[in-house]
Order: structure tokens, then sequence, then C-alpha cells
């Protein structure tokens, strides 16, 4: 992150965004900061955060765009990073973003912000929706009575952003309203932060606050600040907190949403004309699992199956990979080679079989990008709308079974782009036990973009091989979930989500994850695709790849499978596409039955997962886990593979 | 008088037997008694019962008191897992135990508490007591889980009984705070529900702990 903002970055007066999920936070940011954006993960966490410069009458703000919060109390990752961001930098201005709909549900955020002492703007977003709702929204009254600049607005349509970029450009923080508590509570509060005497981002009351409410983040802050007198903070905290035991927590939340009612006392006018848009309709087929399946496998069948599959793997694949290398740059290439490489050994790692030049740089060119990128626009696109946690809420059920919630879905489904980043993001997921599962999961039966385009593409030509291929992936998928499920201790995950409404998603936002999410992509998958192919070199001219590849020979005869299968097999582990690529060869020239097609595709898709999902499992849950799901999904692999070709050559199917 | 915790024992297994299981008597053996036991003799004395051979039936008479054994065991069920939370066998054996407790104004006061339930734990009907006819004339909806409201039905959120700070927490900040109206849009598969502007899915588990009045 520090490395991609220039230099002068860091002084520039730092213009923060927060608040609730699906505020239009992400549209006000990119309105604001035009096209300097760049996006990543917070140092040490999978949490994107974007960055950008924005420029009011020629003077340079930095804005950062923070993961969603709803209250400065963190719960998830995404929150405390939101936090730490709130905490660390020094903020010139902090722009609350909430929903008009929903004001008086995310305004004890804004108290809060405001009680804290931050130099807060609230941004009142998604006004027209609001009126359609039959809401009239006084904002001139809500600025006078919390005492800090509001906006209304419109993000997607910029109306409001002239008014903020004015009240931004000079900025007066010193104005400071102070929300009362009853009595009691404000006492116990007061109590606290008079003990505190360190300095602070925060202001007392607000860590007071915090430190009520068993924050231990805020606490260990507190003790590194103040030293011996954290002694003194603990005991008064510890007496209001027994004191208090029963309800604290839902006392203040309380005291907050009272001082809110007041404050919003006349500002809301709220008449009876809301109509039902379209999108809540679209919305409630979505959600009913009578209506709501069929429109999945809908998405499935044109985003997955036709744009990635059909589109991306076959269209784009055919024509970079068809015309653009085969007729074009690797004769051209291998001409230059031939006459300017006289040492074999050289030729081949460049040029030759498994060259660097013609396997490596033409796969991750050719073959892996074009799916990888129609799989992340497809994606992009969806998250976009809201819909993923509408399907969240409809596989909850299901995916209980399995250990896991219906949260788990956004990493699952990311697998299907790529298995690598997908068990980065099983990080977001909140117990050990999830964060398990769902790895093996993963490493197991979700085949990514890359491997799927090639199955799909080599077993849509037999018929029936499709059907049987998805029958036992889903099956040991679901079997091999329920059984972890059974096995591995732990609680019973709940699941709770806000489901945003539907709307159309915004083109530049859509264009910048995918871009964001190919270039992470590029950058830490075509080194690998390099290494694998000077690794093959090097295991050809030495003599060791065909010793490896003729040790399996006795595991392909298991199989029912040709010895030429076992390349594929090598290869698989250094990219699964690369394996699933090799069957493809092995298609071609016609040596594979349809069951053997069959029983090879199942294995592989089952087999081992890349060097570089396995290098990502190591890291996120280190060796011993990762070991064992290494060699626990290998073994499955080829049991499952022997089984499945005697089973078909038994009942004659597919043959 | 009351009669005794054995002899209430013995109606409650004929109730089930005749009532719910539509035979016209019950064998001796079924309800554990031989035919000079001391309860039984109780009951024939003041004409509950009546046995012939060995098997032993229901008099009209005798039919109210066992209708209230049966409620007030199966309230007693209700109580020991839904409130004091113990499950299985124990809940079963502690139940037996505190039914015979459960005379007049106390069983009326735990039906209330228990909002008037109409089901055991194992899903048998509880026949209604006078406390839950009056409730009913009166249209008194007590708080319930999100749970039982259909879709459609709208209510006050009363309280959230989580006993995990976290999860109160996070409920609390998404805005599902008592005093809050709500409305059930959806039940299956996820509950979803809508409070002010915002939709809400949640689990089972976690709908079972959210508790509404019913408005
Ligand atoms: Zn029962
Ligand atoms: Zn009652």
């Amino acid at each position: 992150m520090k490395s991609e903002s220039t230099p002068s970055a860091k002084d520039l007066p730092k213009v923060i965004l927060v608040g609730n999920p699906n505020v239009g936070k992400s549209v006000l940011f990119n309105v604001l900061t035009g096209a300097y954006t760049t996006v990543s993960n917070y140092p040490g966490t999978s949490v994107e955060i974007s960055l950008g410069q924005c420029d009011i009458e020629g003077r340079k703000f930095e804005v950062i765009d923070t993961p969603g919060m709803y209250s400065l109390m963190p719960i998830t990752e995404e929150e405390r990073v939101a936090r730490t961001i709130l905490l660390e930098q020094h903020p010139y201005a902090v722009v609350h973003v909430i929903d008009a709909r929903n004001l008086d549900r995310m305004l004890p955020m804004t108290v809060q912000l405001i009680e804290a002492g931050l130099p807060v703007v609230l941004v009142v977003n998604i006004m027209d929706e609001a009126e359609r709702l039959g809401m009239k929204i006084d904002i001139d009254l809500l600025q006078e009575k919390l005492g800090v600049p509001v906006v209304g607005a419109v993000m997607a349509r910029r109306q409001g952003l002239a008014r903020l970029q004015e009240i931004l450009k000079d900025y007066d923080a010193s104005r400071h309203a102070v929300f009362g508590y009853a009595a009691d509570l404000e006492q116990d509060i007061k109590g606290v932060a008079s003990c505190l005497k360190g300095d602070y981002r925060l202001s007392p009351r607000a860590l007071a606050l915090l430190l009520l409410q068993r924050d231990e983040e805020i606490e260990s802050l507190v003790e590194s600040t103040e030293k011996e007198n954290f002694t003194a903070v603990r005991a008064a905290v510890n007496e209001v907190v027994f004191e208090r035991r029963t309800d604290l927590h839902l006392r203040i939340s309380l005291e907050r949403k009272r001082v809110c009612k007041g404050l919003l006392d006349g500002v809301i006018h709220q008449s009876e004309s809301g109509t039902l848009a379209w999108t809540e309709r679209l919305s409630q087929i979505t959600m009913n699992p009578w209506t709501g399946v069929p429109f999945l496998l809908l998405i499935l069948y044109f985003g997955l199956y036709k744009f990635v599959g059909g589109f991306g793997a076959g269209t784009v694949v055919d024509f970079l990979e068809g015309v653009l290398f085969e007729e074009h740059i690797n004769p051209w290439i291998m001409g230059l080679g031939e006459r300017y490489l006289v040492w074999e050994w050289l030729y081949e790692l460049l040029v030759g079989e498994y060259g660097v030049l013609t396997l490596g740089v033409r796969y991750a060119v050719a073959l892996v990008l074009p799916i990888v990128g129609t799989f992340f626009l497809a994606f992009s696109l969806i998250e976009d709308t809201g819909y993923f946690p509408r399907l969240a809420m409809l596989v909850d059920r299901v995916f209980k079974r399995i250990g896991l919630n219906g949260r788990a879905v956004i990493p699952i489904v990311l697998g299907f782009g790529c298995d690598t980043m997908a068990t980065m993001v099983t990080r977001t997921l909140e117990t050990t036990r999830e964060r398990v599962i769902s790895t093996i999961l993963l490493a197991l039966a979700i085949p990514c973009s890359a491997q799927l385009g090639v199955i799909l593409g080599l077993l849509s030509g037999v018929p029936g091989a499709l059907l049987v291929w998805t029958l036992c992936i889903v099956l040991i998928f679901l079997l091999i979930g329920w059984l972890a499920a059974r096995v591995m201790p732990g609680e019973q995950p709940m699941f709770y989500m806000e489901i945003p409404p539907l709307r159309l998603p915004q083109f530049r936002n859509v264009m910048v994850k995918t871009l964001t999410r190919m270039q992470s992509y590029f950058i830490e998958i075509f080194p690998l695709f390099i290494l694998a192919s000077v690794l093959l070199w090097a295991g050809k001219m030495s003599g060791v790849l065909e010793k490896i590849v003729a040790s399996l020979h006795p595991v392909m005869s298991l199989l029912g499978l040709p010895n030429q299968a076992s390349a594929a097999f090598i290869f698989g582990f250094f990219r699964r596409d690369f394996g699933a690529a090799g069957l493809y060869d092995l298609q071609t020239s016609g040596l594979l039955t349809p069951v053997q097609l069959t029983v090879a595709a199942v294995t592989l898709t089952l087999f081992v997962p890349c060097i570089a999902q396995f290098l990502m499992m190591k890291k996120e849950r280190g060796w011993r886990v990762s070991l064992s799901i290494l060699v626990f999904v290998s073994i499955l692999a080829f049991t499952s593979g022997a089984l499945l070709n005697r089973f078909l050559l038994m009942t004659g199917l597919l043959s | 008088m009351n009669v005794s915790a054995k002899a209430e024992e013995i109606l409650e297994a004929l109730w089930i037997a005749v009532e719910e299981q539509g035979e016209n008597a019950a064998h001796l053996s079924t309800l554990g008694v031989g035919p000079d036991d001391e309860a039984l003799a109780e009951l024939q004395r003041r004409t509950f019962v009546e046995v012939r051979g060995d098997r032993v039936y229901l008099r009209k008479e005798g039919r109210p008191e066992a209708r209230m054994t049966v409620r007030r065991h199966r309230l007693a069920e209700r109580l020991m897992m839904d409130i004091f939370d113990v499950k299985g066998g124990a809940g079963n054996a502690k139940a037996c135990e505190l039914e015979h407790l459960l005379h007049e104004g106390v069983g009326t006061k735990i039906c209330t508490l228990l909002n008037h339930p109409t089901t055991c734990p194992h899903g048998n009907p509880i026949p209604p007591g006078k406390c839950c006819e009056d409730a009913k004339r009166h249209g008194e909806v007590g708080v319930v889980a999100l749970t039982e409201l259909k879709p459609g039905q709208t209510g006050e959120i009363a309280y959230l009984s989580t006993d995990e700070p976290k999860k109160m927490q996070k409920l609390m900040s998404m805005g599902v705070l008592p005093g809050t109206a709500l409305v059930l849009n959806q039940t299956f598969p996820s509950y979803i529900f809508k409070v002010g502007h915002s939709q809400f899915a949640v689990d089972q588990d976690l709908a079972r702990e959210i508790f509404v009045r019913k408005t």
C-alpha cells in the first residue's frame, strides 16, 4: 500500500470515507478521486482498501475508502481495519456516508464518530430512493442539530458533490456538539473518562464508552499509553461493568437510539406513497427458494457457462491461443530461437516443448488470462448488484450441513475463479473450523476457472460426460464437507447478514474491481508459470521428469488410463489447468475413450491443488494442516478416480 | 384434595392411551401397576377409573383430572427444556418431578410465562387451561420468538436472548434493537425481516433468540 502512494501523498490532508456496507461509499470515492485510484490489501490483512487523490480548486487531498463498518466497536476483520485507519491516520475530515432510507438506523454511528471527536462530515446519500419511498428529509435542520456539516446527495448522479467539495475545501473541525445520555450513564462515562491521562486520537468520552463495552484493542491501547495509571482505569471500568452487568450494551445502544430519535425529530417526514420498485420484486424472486434456485441456475448458465466458458475460454482463447500464438508469435519466436540459440538446453528452456516463452507465457497470457479475466468481470458485476447476500441466505441451510454458513458462499464462488485467491479470502470467515473446512473444499472440489474452462471444453464433446463429472464433484463436495463437519469439533456457525437492495452496477466500479483482481492475480501467478516452466524444463533435461512420470504409471493403470496421462497429472501440480490442458492434447490426438476422459477429468479436478494454492494454504493454515490436506486430497482423488472407473466400466455408462 | 403423585402418573398414562392413541382402555401392565395397587385403589374410590379384569377404563368423572395432569406434565416439560435448558432424559425426569408441584395458581402462572404453549417439546398437544381460553378471548399475544411469526406479520422487538455478547452487539449495531418495529418477510430457507427500510437474513437458531411482541 505504502509503496504505491507517491511520497508527497503522505503529507496530503487525509479525507477518510466511512460507513455501512452498501451505502454508495465507493461510488462517492470514485466521483471524488476520478482516475487516481489504487486498490490494495491493508497491510497484514486480506481486507481491500482504496486510496486515491482529489483536487479541489488546486488543493490536493488523499482520499481513503475504508471497508464497511456498522459501529465504532469492531466485530469483523473489515470493521477492525476500518477503525484502525481511523485510529492511526490523522484525518483531516471523516466523511460518514449513510443511506437516506435508513437514516434512523445509521445515525447512531454518526453520533459515535462525533462523540469520538473526529472531524465529521455527514453525507446522506441515495436521497432519490428515499423520496421514492415517500420520505422527505430536512437536511438543514439535521445539520443544525448535529453541529457538523451535512450534505444531501445522490452520488451516483453526482448530486451534492459540489457542496461536499466546498465543505472539504476549508473544513473547520473546531465546532463540536455533545450529546447527553441519561444522567446515571453519563456519570459512569465521565467517571471512567476522567481516569484517562494520556494523549489519544479519540476523545476520552468515546474511549470510556469503548472500554465499558470491553473492546480489547482499545484496552491494550489504553494500557500501553497509561502505563501505571492503567490500574486505576481498569478498576473504574470493572466497577461500572459489574454494576451494570445485566444490560450495559443494551443500555448504551438504547441511549444512542434515544439521542438519534431526538435529533431526527422534525427531520424526517414520511408520507405513505411508497411504491414497490421493480428491484423489490426481482429481489423477492431471487430469495424465494422456488424461483431463486432457477434464477441461480440462469446466472450460472449465462454468467459462468456462456460468458466465461463460451466467450472467455472459447472465443477469446481460440483467438489468442490459436491465431495469435500458434500462427504468429510461436513460429516467429521459434524461428528466432533456431537461428540464434545454438545451445540445445537454452533452446529448450526458452522455446522448447516446455519453454518459458512457448509454454509459460503462452499459457499465462493466452489460456489463463482470458478465462480468469472474464470470470472476474462476471464476479464483480454480480457482486455490485448485491446478489451475493441473497445467494448466501439461499444456500445457508445446505452449507450448515457441511459445517459452514451462508457467508462462506463468497470464497467458494470466488474459488471458481481462482482457488488461490479464494483460499486467502477464507480469512474473512469467523471461526477456524469454517476456515479449515472451506480450505479443504476449495483444494478438493472447486475447480478454478482456468481448469473449469478446459474441462468444459473437453467434456462437452462427449454426451453424458459433463453430467457424470458434475454429479461426482457435487457429491464429493457435499460428502467431504459433511464428514469434515462431523470430524472437526467446534461450534455451529451462526448466520446473519444484511440484504442490501438490488441495484444496477456502476460501470466504472466494476471495471476497477475487475482490473484490480486481474492485476493481483497476474502479479501473483505469472512468476509461478515461469517457475513451473523452468522446473518442467529442468525435469525434462535431467530425465527426472520421465522418472516421475513413469512412477505414476501404476496409478494410471489403476485408473484405467494410458501411461501418457501421467504427464498431465504431474503438470497438474504446477498449475491445475496445465493438467487439464495436458488432457486436452491427449484428447485431440484421440488417445482417450469417453470413460477414460471422464475418469481423468474427475481425478484431475479433485487432485492436489496447484503450487500457488498450496503455498497460500501453507501461509494461511500452517505446514501441518496444509500438508495433511495435500496428502488427504491426493489419496481421495485417486481412490475416487479408480472407483469411478470401475463403476463406469461395470455399468457400461458412457461406453 | 389432590390425588397422589403415583395416581397422577396413572391418570396421565390412561389419558394418553385413551385420548391420543384411540384405545378404549389401558392394560394394567401398560400402566405399570398391579391389580391391588394403592394408587389405583385411590382412583377407583374417587370413581375416576374403573377396573375390569386387567383393563383399566377412564370414567367420565376422571376425565377433567386426567386432562389437567397431562397438561401439567407437558407444561413442566416446556419449562424444563425452554427456560431451564435441561434437555433429553434429564429434562424428562425433572419434568416428571416438577409436574406434581404445578397445581392451581402455579400452573397458570407458568402457562402465562410460557405464553400459553400449545404443544410440548415432543410435539404432543398441551390441553388448554382456563388461562389459555381467557387469553384467546381477549386476543392477548405475549412475547414470542421470531420463528413463531408468519411471513407478512409484524411485531415489535421485545428482547434478544442470545448469550453471546458479540452476536448481540452485531444485531444491535445493525439496528435490531428492542422497541423497533419489524416485518417478517420470509421464513425459508432463512428468516428474512425488515427493520425500517433495511432487510436482514438470519438463520433459525438466531431467529429463536429474537423475541417479538406481535402487533
Ligand atoms: Zn412431551
Ligand atoms: Zn394458559
